[in-house]
């Protein structure tokens, strides 16, 4: 394997596929197992498989595997430590009641940890701006607003990233 | 989507040989249109070439009378560049207005630009600042670059490798989206400088273009109120179910003057 050939995905070195013809979130969905980045609209403008490429948010749904070889990438499954405490965004999530179904949340949470290296203000407009990408059916945004403000205060006020 | 083959290029040589030898090859930047298509069955390229090995396509740079942005440049990084937005300001706002952050960390100016979608953001922006694109072969002005829907001046195996903007000058862009897109339903950017006043309207329809009358009323007073009831001609623009043909051209009239407000806000 070489850096052509693989990614980095959560920490760890994983061969690209084969085949070119391959979205970023069907490989992690349907090679790799990752299913917690979800497929919703598949036409990129729903937000709910965004995860980050070199700490950048991307629409996972369309970005080809093959486009980031050698790049390291984060997934839901990424952000909390393997056994360890939720990530304080996904705990400020449940605690304002941030997700009905479920089906936004993943994007949600890879959109808004892009947000702390972005400089967004924890500010409910600032936020609700950048969330210009993904759309939530079920919640009317406010409770993701408040988990995102809270996640991103206690980031910044070094509470674990 | 269809099954390709896919080429990273390390060389601009490359890709124009690529593109004589394959002719139904597609280019591919940022991927937010191209990938899109592919996956709607509207284009179902044999080979995809992909750009963004290029380092030279990449530079942002301040020159003389000039700022250098490469065709690989995506929205968000011109959006968030300290040195774009001190020399133009308009340029960084425009580019961090296009769609949403994660379609704006991918897609980029020279995708934008080679597409040419008349609803797209960069083509006005281009145009009402007479900008000069930049291929592996020669240098075209905005205003010869641009041809109508989809269309540009490029040839089937040309590559555009940046964007020269005026430093002189200020640009400003004002847009009214459509809500679920964040396409310009209408968008409208006007150029002020030393040679005088640029308009250049998207989103009605037709392709991207000038207004003549808005920039001959602007050049004898630059003030919004000079554009009241003068709308964009009605029979140039579309209809659709986003919007009527008068609406449009309305709307074009409406965000001119927004934007030359904008000018005399920042002057």
């Amino acid at each position: 394997m070489n850096e052509s050939t693989c990614a980095h995905v959560n920490g760890k070195r994983v061969a690209l596929p084969a085949r070119p013809n391959v979205t970023l979130v069907g490989w992690l969905r349907d090679e790799l197992q990752l299913t917690g980045t979800h497929r919703a609209c598949d036409t990129a403008q729903c937000g709910a498989c965004t995860v980050l490429v070199e700490g950048a948010a991307v629409k996972s749904c369309n970005v080809l595997a093959c486009q980031v070889s050698g790049a390291n990438i984060r997934t839901v499954e990424g952000l909390a430590a393997e056994g360890g405490p939720l990530h304080p965004l996904q705990r400020a999530f449940g605690e304002h009641h941030a997700l009905q179904c479920g089906y936004c949340t993943s994007g949600m949470l890879m959109r808004a940890a892009a947000m702390v290296e972005e400089g967004v203000p924890a500010e409910p407009e600032a936020v609700a701006h950048a969330l210009g990408g993904n759309i939530c059916r079920c919640t009317g945004y406010e409770g993701i607003v408040k988990a995102i403000c809270q996640g991103l205060r206690e980031i910044r006020a070094g509470k674990l990233a | 989507m269809n099954a390709f083959e896919y080429r990273r290029a390390t060389t601009v040589g490359h890709v124009v040989a690529w593109l004589r030898d394959e002719p139904d090859a597609k280019l591919l930047a940022g991927g937010q249109t191209l990938l899109a298509s592919m996956q709607l069955g509207m284009a179902a390229p044999p080979v995809l070439i992909d750009l963004q090995s290029l380092p030279e396509l990449q530079d942002i740079r301040l020159e003389q009378d000039h700022l250098w942005v490469g065709a690989m440049c995506t929205h968000a990084r011109i959006a968030r560049l300290q040195l774009v937005r001190d020399a133009l300001p308009g340029i960084a706002k425009l580019a961090g207005g296009i769609a949403d952050q994660q379609v704006r960390n991918r897609g980029t100016i020279g995708g934008s630009v080679a597409n040419a979608d008349p609803a797209a953001c960069w083509p006005a922006g281009l145009l009402a600042s007479g900008a000069t694109l930049v291929t592996d072969r020669r240098e075209i002005s905005a205003d010869d670059f641009f041809q109508g829907l989809f269309t540009t001046a490029l040839a089937p195996d040309e590559v555009l490798v940046g964007v020269k903007f005026p430093r002189a000058g200020a640009l400003h862009y004002v847009k009214f989206e459509q809500a679920a897109s964040r396409f310009a339903l209408v968008g409208a950017a006007v150029w002020r400088g030393p040679s005088g006043v640029r308009v250049a309207l998207t989103g009605l329809g037709h392709g991207i273009t000038r207004w003549p009358e808005a920039e001959a009323a602007l050049s004898r007073r630059f003030a919004p109120l000079e554009l009241h009831g003068t709308d964009f001609p009605a029979d140039l623009c579309t209809g659709d179910l986003h919007a009527s043909a008068k609406y449009r051209a309305h709307l074009a009239a409406v965000l001119t003057a927004r934007a030359v407000a904008l000018h005399q806000e920042h002057a």
